[in-house]
Order: structure tokens, then sequence, then C-alpha cells
């Protein structure tokens, strides 16, 4: 489902990604873990089309199209979805609204009918109802005034609504609550589906009790270093990130 | 619609004497109070040298010719009553064309103690109370838009509400100017007089045909103790059009003005606010959101005068500036001697959509008591990259990402109507303002 070649990016004349190799197939859910800096945000944001975010060489495809040839809209539209590290506050929009912009800009691109006001309410109701949001949360505006936690379940109730093909999850799982922990990850297990696929970044192997990853990478200075089980996450939480480096003492 | 049958118009000379002329049927009191204007504006229009008009010329505008309707019936577009009708119970009072339209307003059942009506009629019955207030905050010698409109001014309505009377449905006073083949000239006078413990809320709208014309309205609102008045005002007029306002507020103890203005229209409009707090534990709040492109000039100016203390200011404007549109607040925060615990705050926000576009903040705070909590700010800047790029992640298109913002940004001035059906006008009349604009005026 995606294919990442080579991959070099600059962020401010600086090469973070330096040669990423990454293959994702269907149905699969991949984890990357790695220490603060070692790029994995500007992974995803060149995975979303941030401005700024300078590919130098190498390749993405998705389902076999260039993805970097696409806009932030046209990728989104076309199944990609970015769950922001540090969603972003927009204020005087309220929460619904964009949400049903969003949702029925979507569905207008891949050709299904746009929803109804009533429809809608009704879709959002459910989801919102799933991950224990309240209906006056999605009155405020856009993210504004909400706690983190707030944040990352608007992140997974956005992913639910838009029925993405590939998902990017960056450190959804950073400033939870054990209990919100568990209504998120419920929430991305949700998603899993054999026609879908999810890139999983976390710090932590907390989120990882939750949801099962298939291959674990560990990424440093821009590039995959290690791949493995779910049993490289575990190695990774008793020995840190340097026990886990390759040539680092068994 | 039928052509309107009017009787001839008289055109208003730039060049004024200080002679009294005056009107049939008119009292003695108004003709030399306009008279009186009259003398101050021989000495001709504010001149960019005039340090509040620094950056409001008038002077392309005062070589223009305008006519004023001496009368004849006052008819309007129904796309217009459409568009200024509110999904809410109101006492609608419609003036066309400068001229009061019975026949078109609405005024329901009002409880004792309010009285509603025109300038005229409330002259003939009122004389007395009307002398009194016309012109008793709208000071025509210190302000020139005070002085036309007392110069020119015709009609108008007055409301007053008596000691702890109060208004259920707000009040909807609807401007409302046609095409014409000359450029017409309105200059209504709004006296409001809130009696102590009293409430009241205010809606303006000012729409209007495309074309040429010259909108002049002043309002004097007098609030008394204890009393409330919210003021909820639309400016939407054609590109053409001159719009000239001024709204004069005093408030006694314990009193509360809330005003929200939202100014889209007009080719060259200025709105200013004169307020007076008189009172103890008066509280002012002053929203404005202005949404231009083009070549449009939306002044916005502000004079808020602490004469005592204890009593609060809350002030934030916020400007949408696109093409080559020129923005400017001046926000003048006066603390006299003696008004100690005052507590004012202004804020002033611009967002840059081109350019060619240009704001100017003029935020003044003269503090002369010591023991006060003052603060402003202002700023000005262009669509946040970081939001744009969040809702076009979500599959928005950049075009409708930006109207969202840009909506968003207004929406916080409209959100401070307490209204949800008025909120609704005024967030429709925005979201028509922006595509009228061309396209979230990007
Ligand atoms: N917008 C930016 N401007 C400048 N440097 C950046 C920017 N974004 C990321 N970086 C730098 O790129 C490197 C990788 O950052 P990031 O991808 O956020 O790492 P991670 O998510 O793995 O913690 C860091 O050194 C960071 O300082
Ligand atoms: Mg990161």
């Amino acid at each position: 489902m995606l294919e990442i070649r080579n991959l070099h990016a600059k962020v401010d004349g600086r090469e973070i990604l330096q040669g990423l190799d990454l293959v994702i197939n269907a149905g699969e859910m991949h984890a990357i873990m790695g220490p603060n800096g070692s790029g994995k945000s500007t992974l995803s944001y060149v995975l979303a089309g941030r401005d700024g975010y300078e590919v130098t060489a190498g390749s993405v495809l998705f389902e076999g199209h260039d993805l970097l040839a696409l806009k932030p809209e046209e990728r989104a539209r076309a199944g990609i979805f970015l769950a922001f590290q540090y969603p972003v506050e927009v204020p005087g929009v309220p929460s619904a609204t964009f949400l049903k912009t969003a949702v029925n800009a979507v569905r207008k691109a891949r050709g299904e009918k746009e929803y109804d006001a009533f429809e809608f309410l009704k879709l959002m109701k459910a989801k919102r109802d799933a991950l224990g949001m309240s209906e006056d949360m999605l009155k405020r505006p856009l993210n504004v005034g909400f706690s983190g936690g707030e944040k990352k379940r608007n992140e997974v109730l956005q992913m639910a609504l838009l029925e993405p093909r590939f998902m990017v999850l960056d450190e959804t799982d950073s400033g939870l609550d054990v209990d919100a922990l568990r209504v998120v990850a419920a929430g991305i297990n949700a998603l899993r589906r054999a026609d879908r696929a999810m890139l999983v970044i976390t710090h932590y192997q907390r989120l990882l009790d939750h949801v099962r990853p298939d291959v674990v990478h560990i990424l440093s200075k821009g590039r995959i270093v290690r791949s493995g089980g779910p049993e490289l996450a575990l190695e990774l939480e008793a020995k840190g990130f340097a026990g886990v480096m390759p040539g680092a003492a068994a | 619609m039928a052509a309107l049958a009017r009787k001839p118009a008289t055109t208003i000379p730039f060049g004024y004497g200080a002679e009294a002329v005056a009107r049939p049927n008119e009292p003695a009191w108004l003709t030399s109070k306009r008279a009186a204007a009259r003398a101050v504006l021989a000495a001709g229009l504010p001149s960019p040298r005039v340090e509040s008009w620094k950056y409001t010329n008038l002077q392309a505008f005062a070589t223009q010719a305008f006519a004023m309707l001496s009368d004849g019936p006052a008819d309007a577009p129904l796309a217009l009553l459409k568009q200024t009708t509110i999904d809410r119970p109101s006492h609608r009072v419609v003036f066309v064309d400068g001229r009061f339209a019975p026949a078109l307003s609405n005024v329901g059942a009002v409880p004792s103690g309010v009285t509603i009506r025109s300038l005229d009629d409330a002259i003939s019955s009122d004389e007395f109370v009307v002398a009194r207030r016309f012109g008793a905050l709208a000071d025509a010698s210190s302000n020139a838009i005070a002085a036309l409109n007392a110069a020119h001014g015709s009609g108008g309505v007055v409301i007053a509400l008596a000691r702890g009377a109060s208004l259920t449905e707000p009040v909807h006073l609807v401007f409302i100017a046609t095409a014409s083949d000359r450029a017409m000239a309105f200059h209504p006078r709004v006296l409001i007089e809130a009696g102590e413990g009293s409430a009241l809320t205010l809606i303006e709208s000012h729409v209007s045909e495309a074309g040429a014309y010259w909108s002049n309205p002043v309002a004097e609102i007098a609030v008394a103790r204890d009393a409330t008045v919210r003021h909820w005002t639309l400016q939407d007029q054609a590109r053409d059009a001159t719009h000239l306002a001024l709204n004069a507020v005093s408030l006694a103890q314990g009193a509360r003005y809330e005003s929200v203005l939202l100014a889209i229209g007009a080719g060259l409009a200025r709105h200013e606010f004169d307020v007076a707090i008189e009172g103890e534990h008066a509280e002012v709040s002053l929203d404005g959101g202005y949404l231009i492109g083009g070549t449009q000039h939306s002044d916005h100016t502000t004079r808020i005068v602490h004469k005592v203390g204890h009593a609060s200011t809350r002030e934030v404007y916020k400007g949408v500036l696109d093409g080559r549109a020129r923005g400017v607040f001046q926000g003048t925060i006066v603390v006299e001697p003696g008004a100690d615990k005052t507590d004012a705050h202004q804020l002033s926000r611009t967002l840059m959509l081109s350019v060619g576009a240009e704001a100017d903040a003029k935020p003044e705070l003269m503090i002369y008591a010591d023991d006060v909590k003052c603060s402003h700010g202002a700023s000005s800047g262009a669509l946040d990259p970081a939001q744009l790029f969040y809702l076009r992640s979500r599959g928005i298109g950049e075009a409708a990402a930006r109207a969202l913002l840009v909506e968003g940004f207004i929406a916080e001035t409209i959100e401070r109507i307490a209204d949800e059906k008025v909120r609704a006008y005024f967030t429709r009349a925005a979201g028509d303002g922006l595509r009228a604009h061309g396209g979230a005026l990007s």
C-alpha cells in the first residue's frame, strides 16, 4: 500500500530524513519508535505534504501512485490521514463545522454523497460517543481550550469520520492518562481492516500493549536502523534506544 | 418594482454659511441647532491635518454632489426587505432612502413605559424632551459627523424606556438605500433613552442596492443607572457608498452598553463611538469586525472616557483586509483624574490577505489616574500556515480552508451577540460578504 524508497528530506536547510526505506502492506500495522529528534514527525509531515518539508531524493508510492506530487488535501482525499502530534488550535471555527466540511470534501472527491446536516449529526454522535467526547466539546472552536487528551481524542474522531486507507498516528498516546489511552486505543483498533494500513509513531511500549503492531521499526538520525516483530518494542523498553541499535552488545 | 415618484431633491452644497435655513414645520430649536452645525462646518470638513482624521480623507468625498429627498413615497426592493429579515420576532422600524417607512415597519405591542416613535412624531408629541436630547451626546461643535448630521438631518427614530421597563424583543432599525439616478444623502438621527434599570436590545442594519450615496446616521444613547443597552449593527452597504456614522453613548452608575459592529460594505466608511462613563460600576463592551477588499476604506474610531472610577471597558476590533483595502483603528481610552480602579482593555487585530492592503492602528491610552488596570494590544498578520495545513490535511481545499479561517476570525466578533437568531443573521451577512469579495477575499 505504501512504499517509501530512499527518502531524503530537508527542513530549514537541514537534512532530517537520510535515506529512509519502508514498505507497508494493506492490513498491516507498523510502529516506529525512535529517540526525540530522530525525524519521526518529519516523516509524518512529509507524508501529509506540509510546506517547508522538502524532499531532496527518494520516492513515496501510495497504492502505486506518486504521493509526493499531491497537495495535502488531495492526499487526504486519496485516503492518507495524519493524526498530529500537536493538533492545531483554530479559534473561531467550531469543531463540528470543521468536521462536516472535511468529511463532505473527502466524500465528494470520492464520488460519494455528501451528508446533510441531520445525517452528519447522527454519524458524529455515534463516533463521538464511542470516544467518550461530549457534544459540548464539538461546539467549541477546533481544539481551542482542549486538554492534551481531548485533542488526541479529537484526532481519532476525525480519523474515524474520514475513513482513511492509510493512517499515520504521531504520538497519539502521549499526554493520555490510562483510561483515555484505552479509549483511544479502542478507537484505533476499530479502524483496523484488511484494506487499511497504519503507521503508529510512539515513544513508549505502553500504547503497544493495546494496539498490536505487526512490525516494529527503530528510527535513528532519519533512517530505519532496525526492524523486527512486536518483541522489538519490548526489547527497547528493557534496554533503551542505545541497547537496541545495531552493533550494540546483546 | 415600480419606479418611485419622488419630489424634487435638493442638492447639498458643501460650502456652509452660518445662516439659519428654516424648513417648513420645523421647530425653532432644531433650526438653530442646524444653523450652529453649519457654522461649525463653515470652516470646512476635517482635513488629514486634523489628528483624528489623519488616516481618512474626506476631500474627494466632498467634491461629490449629493441630493436630499424632500419627500415622496417610501418603498423598498423586496430582496432587501427579505435580506434584512431576522428569524425571530422584533419591532421593525424601516427607513428607505433616509425616510421613515411606516408601511414597511412593524412595531408590535410594547409594555407601558416604552415608546418607539419616528423623530417627527416624537417632536410633535414631546417636543420639549426631544429638544433636550437632540445633540446632548453627539456634540456638533467638536464632532464633524455629528455636525453633518445636524446640518442636513431630517428624520429618525426616538426610543424611550421608562424606569424598570424592558423590551423582550429587540428593536430592529433597518436603513435601506435604493438605486437611484442621483446620489442621495441620508442623515437619520436615533435618540435612545434607557431609563433606570431598563433593558433594550437594538439591532441596526444598513443595506442597499448598488449605487453611490451618502449615509450619515447618528445615534445618541443615554443609558441610565443599572440599565442595559445591547447594540448590534450590520453595515453592509454598496461599494460606492460613503458611510459616516457616530454612536454617542453615556452611561450612568451600574449601566451596561454592549456593542457589536460588523462592517462589510461602503467604499469609504467611518464608524465612530464616543462613550462617556459618568457613573461607577458601568461596563462598556465594544466589538468591531470589518471585512473589506478592493479599494474599500473602513475606519473605526472610538473614544471612551472614564470620568469616574470602578468602571470597565473591554474593546476588541478585528479586521480582515484584502485587495488594496485600508483598515483604520483609532482607539482612545481616557481615564480622568480620580477615576481609580478603572479596568480598561483594548485589542486590535488585523488579518492581511494581500500585500496591497494596509492597516493603520493607533491605540491611545491617556491615563490620568494612578490606581488603574489598563492594557492595549495591536497585531497584524497573514493567515497562519499551520492552521491552513491542518485543515487541508483533512481534505479541505485551499480556498475553502482560507474561507473557514477568515470566517473563524470574524466569528469571534459575531459570537459576542447573545441572541442565536441575530447571530445567524450576522453570520450569513459575513459569509455573503466573503463570497462577494470573490472567494475568501483571496
Ligand atoms: N519546522 C522545523 N524547523 C526546524 N527544525 C525542525 C523543524 N521540524 C523539525 N525540526 C528538526 O528536525 C529534527 C527532527 O525533528 P522531528 O521530526 O520533530 O523529530 P521527532 O518527531 O522524532 O522527535 C529535530 O532536530 C528538529 O529540531
Ligand atoms: Mg515528533
